[in-house]
């Protein structure tokens, strides 16, 4: 059975890998990469994230966007989930709720790119009601 | 959750707040003994004695964020509506396992998924654990370790997209070759 990948396979695309990173500009500078945190909570995970973790690691990559993106755990906003959070270089975090592959697709084309703001920000100022 | 690779993901959460460096997750199908074991075993904090029973109880959760809890729950109910079970060991400072059985033959039984796209997200969304994942079947056994996958690696990151898709056709390969129940 040739067809079976292995770990020497993975040697071999590793040069490949290592002189990709170093043609991209700025992979030495995480903080100049965009960042995304997708929620993988209990309630993330059931309404979706995966699907959505999955659709913004292979679309960021085929549009040529430098992102790091990672899961997290709960950011609290059950209600609106899948969340992601999205810091572009240099600025505030901002948090985007009810994210489906749709929307991920408008926040990446919309905010990422152009910097403009779409619908459905969940404010960073926002309290649940046990806190208040 | 209709998959078990989304309960794995879900759970897994738990062993890394837990602060583990090491998670070993097995699947073991024994389609004669009509069985199915799911078994995820970390090297966390554990959880205190008092804690243990409560844990399966959806209103406890050790977050300040919300008040339910509802993975293990969750997983506890899926594997008894089949005629399993669930178990949680912990020791503090040691570890935690949790265990749950599946009865092979069952309708209720939900279906592996995605998990080679699960390992691979794990294992390169948290690159400070290591995670290794075993899987038995009649036909042989896969094991999946994160360890040798970095050693492979050799200091090229392992967050980069191409090198999580190669995981996923790898690890997608090898259980098709020991013919996992899908």
């Amino acid at each position: 059975m040739t067809k079976i990948k292995s770990l020497a396979d993975l040697r071999k695309i590793k040069d490949d890998v290592q002189e990709k990173i170093r043609l991209r500009e700025n992979a030495d500078q995480p903080e100049k990469l965009v960042q995304i945190k997708v929620g993988m909570a209990t309630s993330g995970i059931a309404s979706g994230a995966k699907e959505v973790m999955n659709f913004l690691i292979e679309e960021l990559e085929k549009r040529n966007v430098d992102a790091v993106v990672t899961q997290t755990g709960d950011m609290g906003y059950c209600f609106a989930e899948p969340t992601i959070e999205v810091i572009l270089p240099g600025q505030e975090p901002v948090v985007f709720g009810n994210v489906n592959v749709k929307r991920a697709d408008e926040i990446i084309e919309k905010y990422i790119k152009n910097g403009e703001l779409v619908d459905g920000i969940i404010p960073r100022n926002y309290e649940t009601i046990d806190n208040k | 959750m209709k998959e078990l690779s989304l309960h794995i993901l879900d759970i897994v959460n738990n062993s890394i707040t837990a602060g583990a460096s090491l998670i070993q997750i097995t699947i073991r199908e024994e389609e004669e003994a009509n069985s199915y074991f799911l078994i995820v075993t970390d090297n966390g904090k554990g959880i205190p004695m008092e804690m243990v029973d409560k844990v399966i109880d959806p209103f406890v959760t050790s977050r300040s964020t919300r008040k339910v809890g509802l993975g293990l729950p969750l997983l506890k109910q899926n594997a008894e509506r089949t005629g399993g079970y669930f178990h949680l060991e912990s020791v503090v400072g040691e570890g935690t396992t949790v265990t749950c059985r599946f009865e092979f033959r069952n309708f209720d039984r939900p279906a592996i998924g995605d998990i080679s796209g699960v390992i691979a997200m794990l294992t390169c969304s948290f690159t400070d654990i290591d995670f290794i994942y075993t899987h038995f079947t009649s036909h042989g056994e896969y094991v999946f370790d994160s360890r040798e996958v970095k050693a492979a690696l050799d200091g090229v990151s392992i967050t980069d997209p191409s090198v999580r898709k190669f995981l996923i056709e790898m690890i997608d390969e090898n259980l098709t070759e020991i013919k996992i129940n899908r």
